[in-house]
């Protein structure tokens, strides 16, 4: 598949990089699973598949073979050969091609899924793009026109699945304005009225919302944290920890909350106060800057609930296909 | 002053909490030890022997430590209490590792560093001086000469590797009341050179590429701590170079032996001076002075 135009951002991803946190590497990954997964399935890929993740405006790709495709998540009015095309629908293609995208009506990030997945070379067991140290991915970055990608080998019964399409009430809404989070970690730090405002306040979505962290303005959180003599090593702000770990998917108050994403930087000494609920990163991958969001506590019984319910949802949808 | 001992911290009841479904976070102490670093060093090591199922990722940090685990194989309440017993058997002055004792030049007050720290002064809680006359002076040094003969004059423990790949997270090994402490930048840098040396909470920090940072900026280092691509030696076996639990030994350069161990270094020639020694917490705490001479023996 050979790349005609980039678009904003495009990276090549797949479900992520796991087991080096420890050595500070971030999973990676597509930043909405949810669309990942199922793109890859109505072509017959398994969802560690690597797909086209692209951001706001999609690419242009050509089709050099004959293949089997499908796009999930934002809307941004695919076309091919300038026939509009359905998403969250397996559609054929001829060698020769060419897939446009323009920019995204609805959601953030769309998904281009290729029977036989985008098949380039695997670092550290991942297809992943990781750009801020070059690996994964193609050549470690963002996609640029006259790239070419290898195309893996398609499921014996891809072009079956050509027309499968996933019913409306089963794809996601994307405009979701309340997060769900577990608060935790140092939300200690806290005071029982900036907990109250943190939860009540609405927070908009800032232009610094990319693959590592969505920066979110809002009310002045400096008088939400309890004033405490900072313990040895921590330094002075009210806001400073020892230097710890983030969990992907939490929330750190470094002058306003940044949601670590799936290219997180892994620790750090800024206070963490909760955590999102693994499906709703999904949700917050969606959101695009400006929009507004209010977060939601609910305990982990509740978290741990929300993920079955999206499980079973996939599960449904796998049977379906 | 041969006498002095590293004071063993008593730490309070870790904190467990959950990060969402999928994460749980150990906070051992609110303050930075040894104590609690060499705790959750052990405690993380005994877990991914114990290789549990379900765990995806397990990272020790300074003062504390993080799991990221499958929800639908493993609840979180389970996990929790797997690693509360593992707290309880955990004592980590019969706790010993091997470690490696590197020796890492570093050219302290180097143009690359200082011309980052004046473009980013407005940013800073003292404009009209550098980081490293801001830092020399509220950690109560007569000069910038005496801070950095401090900075370099005892080894500093790998405790943390984060924030970015292969950044090593650095705490002095002396007493705590020779430790240096500093602030961070009021508002962070949107740039930082590779290799430069920071320094901010209590710990120095060693940044592998480019990038944003909110650490004071001492010095730069001509030695890589992260090769992507595994080429250089000394990075067989991993990406990163050090662990946490190894140990670093900054030494003063100048600019010549910089740029002969920078072209050394770029052309695939440069070796490492590292050997490896069996650390003893006891004996560390006990006289830490001489146990640290005892260790950087191995360099010579």
């Amino acid at each position: 598949m050979r790349v005609l135009d980039g678009g904003l951002v495009t990276t090549v991803q797949d479900t992520g990089r796991y087991g080096h946190y420890h050595i500070g590497m971030p999973p990676s990954g597509a930043m909405d699973q949810f669309a990942h997964t199922v793109g890859n399935w109505l072509v017959g890929n398994d969802d560690s598949d690597a797909t086209l993740e692209m951001t706001y405006m999609g690419a242009d790709v050509e089709f050099e073979d004959d293949a089997v495709f499908a796009v999930t998540g934002a809307d941004m009015d695919p076309s091919l050969e300038d026939e509009p095309v359905p998403t969250w629908t397996a559609v054929r293609a001829e060698a020769g091609d060419t897939l446009s995208f323009e920019f995204a009506t609805e959601g953030a990030r769309s998904y281009l899924a290729v029977a036989g997945g985008i098949d380039v070379e695997p670092v550290m067991e991942s297809r992943s793009t990781y750009t801020l140290i070059g690996i994964g991915g193609h050549e470690g970055r963002s996609l640029e026109e006259g790239d070419e990608l290898p195309i893996g080998e398609a499921a014996a019964d891809a072009d079956e699945m050509v027309g499968t399409s996933i019913g409306e009430e089963s794809r996601p809404d994307y405009s979701t304005t309340e997060i769900n989070v577990v608060m935790g970690l140092c939300d200690y730090r806290l005071t029982d009225e900036g907990r109250r405002r943190f939860l009540d306040a609405d927070w908009t979505v800032s232009d610094e919302a990319d693959r590592v962290g969505y920066r979110f303005e809002g009310p002045d959180i400096t008088d939400m944290f309890e004033e405490r003599e900072q313990p040895f090593g921590a330094g002075p702000d009210v806001t400073n920890v020892v230097d710890l770990g983030y969990p992907v998917g939490s929330i750190q108050m470094a002058g306003q909350p940044i949601i670590l994403m799936r290219d997180a930087v892994t620790g750090g000494g800024y206070v963490t106060v909760g955590t999102v609920v693994s499906p709703e990163r999904d949700a917050l991958a969606q959101c695009r800057t400006h929009n507004t969001v209010d977060f939601n506590a609910v305990d982990v019984e509740e978290a741990l609930e929300i993920r079955r319910e999206r499980d079973d949802l996939l599960e449904e949808i796998r049977g379906s296909l | 002053m041969s006498d002095r001992t590293i004071a063993r911290q008593e730490l309070p009841s870790p904190r467990y909490e959950y990060g969402g479904d999928d994460w749980v976070f150990v906070e051992l102490d609110e303050a930075m030890s040894f104590d609690a670093n060499f705790k959750a060093q052990a405690i993380t090591q005994e877990i991914r022997r114990n290789s549990l199922e379900g765990l995806i990722e397990v990272a020790p940090s300074n003062a504390s430590y993080l799991i990221q685990f499958d929800p639908s194989v493993l609840h979180p309440d389970e996990l929790i209490d797997e690693l509360k017993s593992l707290e309880d058997e955990t004592d980590v002055s019969e706790y010993q590792w091997e470690a490696r004792v590197f020796d890492v030049p570093v050219f302290y007050d180097d143009p690359w560093t200082h011309e980052t720290v004046m473009d980013f002064r407005e940013r800073h809680q003292d404009p009209d001086s550098t980081d490293l006359e801001y830092s020399a002076e509220i950690n109560g040094f007569d000069s910038v000469e005496a801070f950095i003969d401090h900075h370099s004059g005892a080894p500093h423990m790998v405790t943390m590797i984060g924030f970015v790949p292969g950044l090593p997270f650095c705490f002095q090994m002396v007493p705590r009341d020779e430790q240096i402490e500093v602030p961070k930048y009021e508002q962070p840098r949107t740039a930082t050179p590779s290799r430069a040396i920071g320094f901010g909470g209590a710990f120095t920090a060693i940044y592998p590429v480019p990038g944003a940072g909110g650490y004071q900026l001492y010095g730069r280092t001509p030695v890589e701590v992260l090769d992507v691509d595994q080429e250089l030696s000394g990075f067989e076996e991993s990406m990163v170079l050090p662990n946490p639990g190894d140990i670093l030994n900054f030494r003063r350069i100048d600019r010549e032996e910089y740029d002969a161990i920078r072209e050394a270094v770029e052309d695939g020639t440069y070796q490492y001076n590292y050997d490896r020694v069996e650390f003893e917490p006891q004996a560390f705490f006990e006289d830490p002075r001489g146990y640290n001479e005892q260790l950087l023996e191995v360099l010579d």
